[in-house]
């Protein structure tokens, strides 16, 4: 058991709706907390006797570490403690995938921002001086900072002893892509070469928690994650202790897209807690936030499509290099995705697609929203546009004439089962109203806005498309299931239902479905639902688009066991058997019979739990030569439309429509799932047109929210939302996960616009002023 | 130091406050009122806005020793006992909430437009706001709630 809890620890959310079922549009359970800011976010949890935890991070991108000296922290007055990799109790090494990343370095650091030493302290301010009299004796070496060289290169050093080389996925289908016969069927080539360059995550809630000693020896964990039972597999054995004894809570989070699912400051704070004794708190700041994730890979990507005069394809010859910088994190499963998704949702007879991740002392990189497809999606819907031109068709056009529809197969070899009807999206898109021509009468209209840089003139607007294929739920042989318990019960005279599961809600309304499945369920109003947390199973991450389908299937199944044991008790009271029941708004029907009982009546004997566990079809690896595999769980489509102005003297940009056509198979929550679509599309605009870590030698120049741009409310367009809802009969309720495909395809749609309004050549995301006029700003 | 002030109509009074302290470190570490925000400590993403005197300020930029005897009035001096004002209640009701963490800063500073400008329009909006980051909703479900919030307040819904 936990010694004590922190105040404002994560509580009970209770929720009454009697039109909260799955279709309506129920509000958040948290939504009144969360307005009132009392939702207790992992940065705001306080204790009494806590202290604050710090982090020394390496100013070297990679540099060995000769001495590390801290009497003169240690001898601070309010410092409790100065920890190095000595004082790791377990496992010294942690990850994701693969646990090459020192909890803190040893010997040496493989990136800039790399954890060496921890402190706790007082005051963080205290901390922070702390941190400034460590003195660390570093022997600075040239670092790998070319993904290309790092792979390619024999001469370039090894980042890890292994070598820089996570992953190579080929796919090969049909013919070699050079053989002169395959060349003769296409009446034209196009070739391209793309780069994206690094995002951020950018979540609000900067990685916090509090840490707790309990008696038993082990440790109370509150924190903000992607992915409980992960974090747990990792600290644990850091800590040197049975799961048993690391008990961990979700507290409230503040956003993730990815940059959660790798761990930050669990162990740390954890360490510190154990060895003194006392609570520690921990709370980036803004700029160590930026090296306290990993983000999206940059990609370096070579393309080259051949296709008839009719604009069908013939072969693409694909080549993506993406950079994990130093630690492997889920480097390897982004390049599966890359490799699965390199030509999209596209029939193509002949591919030859190589996609490699390399180590590299660049920043680290994993999940972010879109995990691999985004990069891909860019690269290839630009392709798809050359190719037009090329041919003298419309964007539009090209892309219908070889759009993937149900039957179709996948550059992997995978069937599309369920429908796909991406062709008719277009049509849909297409047909949507275009936005009216910009008023220049008010200057918040215009790029460059109220900066009063243009009134009109040197403005020219353009129109892009862009289709992305995301999968959905992990691929490649991964079973990643979920759990829910769901209990039902009397809570004073009402009849309720308890769902408690472990997946972490982190804004995208997780625990709105999960009531909403509970009520169309049970035929209940109230839902509670109860703090994640690890005294249940494991949920799997909140990642992949998958939580709805995974832990909304396992709160289904465990809801549908709850049902089952709720008539087995009545017909065992009434003595006889019925095969006609349902279970219709607290009352108990049978079909032949009417009305038998009510739920009160049968509750009144005890509550009745269940526990359930969901797993998804099985799915293939992809073959280690051929890429050919049926490696998704499911698939899902977007298609956007892009409307921008852009003023060509000046490179400025104003997204002016940024339409949407999404099948998401059924829609749960109407509400809920348009913010995730405005919000999915929003990051892949960001991508678009302003969001980069710019990194030189392996340094990040610009950690902050002065210098790291995310779209304001000015940056954003209203946007036309046509959602369809053409079920995946094997998801439960037929849904399709639905917050990453936006991410995909607003962001060629917008490079497209841009190049109609420019006639530029535009290889590369985040495109820049510079990039637009030729001139470089940053001179 | 000590540094005595009123928040949200009560006195509040924070001991050993240090010389770099932030009016958002004392609120939320000192007088146990974590609602308002930290995104960025730094000034660029509003989600530490609270009312000084009637005027909303980036609480991370406001030096704690600055609000000696004044007024503060945070995200959870908004409502009216259980009684939420319309901006809030707006923002649960549109879906302008997902994380919520930016939620805090831009109740503030939308119930500061309304209060200045009870009938804004749409680019009046985005202007208001275009301080406040939010990293999950795209901001259309914002514009929804505060156009909503704002015809609540006019008596004209
Ligand atoms: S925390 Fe104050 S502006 Fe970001
Ligand atoms: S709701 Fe998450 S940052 Fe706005």
């Amino acid at each position: 058991m936990p010694t004590r809890a922190p105040d404002r620890a994560p509580r009970d959310l209770n929720q009454s709706a009697t039109t909260g079922g799955v279709g309506d549009s129920p509000t958040r359970p948290d939504g009144p907390l969360k307005v009132k800011g009392e939702f207790a976010y992992s940065s705001d949890l306080f204790m009494d006797d806590m202290v604050w935890g710090a982090t020394l991070r390496s100013p070297h991108p990679r540099a060995l570490i000769r001495s590390i000296d801290f009497a003169a922290a240690l001898a601070l007055p309010g410092v409790d403690a100065v920890l190095t990799h000595e004082d790791v109790p377990g496992c010294k090494l942690y990850g994701l995938d693969v646990r090459d990343q020192p909890v803190l370095a040893i010997g040496e650091v493989r990136h800039q921002g790399e954890p060496v030493a921890l402190v706790a302290a007082d005051h963080p301010e205290t901390a922070r001086r702390a941190l400034k009299l460590i003195q660390v004796d570093y022997e600075v070496l040239e670092p790998v900072v070319d993904a290309r060289r790092a792979l390619f290169d024999p001469e370039s050093p090894r980042v890890h002893p292994d070598g820089n080389l996570v992953r190579h996925q080929p796919v090969r289908v049909g013919a070699d892509v050079d053989d002169p016969a395959v060349r003769a069927r296409c009446a034209v080539v196009v070739s391209g070469e793309y780069e994206v360059g690094i995002q951020d995550q950018a979540f609000l809630g900067p990685e916090s928690g509090l840490a707790v000693p309990a008696e038993d020896g082990g440790v109370d964990l509150y924190v903000a994650t992607q992915w409980m039972h992960n974090d747990l597999l990792q600290v644990a054995p850091c800590l040197g202790l049975p799961e048993a004894k690391v008990r961990m809570t979700l507290s409230g989070v503040g956003g993730a897209f990815g940059g959660r699912e790798d761990l930050s400051m669990q162990i740390h704070a954890a360490m510190l807690a154990l060895r003194i004794g006392k609570p520690v708190k921990m709370v980036y700041n803004r700029e160590e936030s930026f090296f306290g994730h990993v983000h999206r890979h940059p990609a370096s990507m070579k393309y080259t499509y051949g296709a008839t005069a009719e604009g069908k394809l013939v072969f693409a010859d694909v080549e993506i290099v993406l950079d994990g910088g130093g630690y492997t994190s889920a480097t390897s499963n982004v390049v599966g995705n890359a490799a699965s998704l390199g030509v999209g949702p596209y029939v193509v007879p002949n591919i030859r697609i190589d996609s490699y991740g390399a180590l590299t002392n660049n920043p680290p990189c994993g999940a972010m929203r879109g995990f691999g497809a985004v990069q891909a999606c860019f690269a290839y819907e630009s392709m798809m546009d050359k190719l037009a031109a090329a041919l003298g068709l419309d964007p539009v056009t090209i892309r219908q004439r070889n759009a993937v529809t149900q039957g179709d197969k996948l550059a992997t070899g995978q069937v599309v089962e369920a429908p796909a009807p991406v062709a008719e999206m277009l049509e849909t898109l297409k047909a949507l109203p275009m936005p009216a021509p910009a008023d220049t009468s008010d200057l918040r209209n215009l790029p460059g806005s109220t900066a009063n840089t243009t009134h009109g003139e040197g403005v020219v607007r353009g129109v892009g498309y862009g289709i992305g294929v995301k999968n959905i739920c992990f691929s490649e042989d991964f079973d990643d299931y979920s759990t829910a318990r769901v209990r039902l019960e009397l809570l004073g005279d009402t009849v309720g239902a308890l769902v408690h599961t472990a997946a972490a809600e982190v804004g995208q309304g997780l625990i709105t479905l999960e009531a909403q499945i509970a009520r169309t369920e049970l035929g209940v109003e109230q839902v509670v639902i109860h703090p994640a947390d690890s005294s249940v199973g494991n949920a799997g991450s909140s990642s992949a688009s998958r939580q709805s389908y995974m832990t909304g299937g396992a709160v289904k199944t465990a809801c549908e066991a709850v049902r089952a044991a709720v008539f087995a008790r009545l017909a065992e009271d009434h003595g006889r058997d019925y095969d006609d029941l349902s279970l219709v708004g607290g009352k108990i029907v049978s079909h032949a019979e009417g009305v038998i009982g009510t739920l009160e009546e049968v509750l009144a004997a005890g509550p009745i739990e269940e526990t359930r566990e969901y797993h998804h079809h099985r799915t293939d690896r992809m073959d280690p030569f051929t890429g050919q595999g049926n490696s998704h769980t499911q698939l899902a489509f977007a298609v956007h439309r892009a409307v921008v102005d852009v003023d060509i003297e000046l490179g400025l940009i104003k997204v002016v429509a940024l339409d949407l056509v999404q099948d998401v198979g059924k829609i749960m929550n109407r509400l809920s799932l348009e913010g995730q679509l405005h919000g999915g599309s929003a990051q892949g605009l960001g991508l678009a047109v302003m969001e980069e870590i710019q990194v030189r030698d392996g340094k990040v120049r610009n950690p902050s929210f002065t210098d790291y741009l995310i779209p304001t409310i000015l940056d954003m367009p209203p946007m036309r939302m046509e959602i369809l809802e053409n079920a995946d009969p094997r998801a439960p309720y037929g849904l399709r996960g639905a917050g990453e495909p936006p991410t995909l395809s607003s962001t060629p749609a917008i490079a497209a616009a841009i190049r109609d309004a420019t006639g530029l050549d535009l290889r590369r995301v985040p495109i820049r002023p510079e990039d637009l006029t030729e001139v470089p700003t940053d001179a | 130091m000590r540094v005595t002030f009123t928040v949200n109509g009560r006195r509040a009074e924070a001991d050993d406050v240090w010389e770099g302290e932030s009016l958002l470190y004392v609120l939320r570490e000192r007088v146990g009122l974590p609602g308002s925000k930290n995104a960025c400590e730094q000034g660029e993403c509003g989600s530490c806005t609270v009312y000084l005197d009637d005027v909303p300020v980036c609480s991370c930029l406001v030096a704690a020793g600055q609000v000696q005897d004044r007024e503060v009035r945070t995200v959870e001096g908004l409502a009216d006992g259980d009684e939420l004002d319309p901006v809030q209640a707006c923002f649960i009701k549109a879906g302008a909430v997902q994380c919520g963490f930016c939620t805090p800063g831009l109740l503030v500073q939308a119930h500061a437009l309304i209060e200045h400008n009870p009938a804004p329009t749409d680019p009046e909006i985005r202007e208001a706001l275009a301080g406040n980051l939010c990293r999950c909703t795209g901001y259309e479900k914002i514009l929804d709630a505060v156009r909503e919030a704002a015809a609540i307040k006019a008596g004209v819904a």
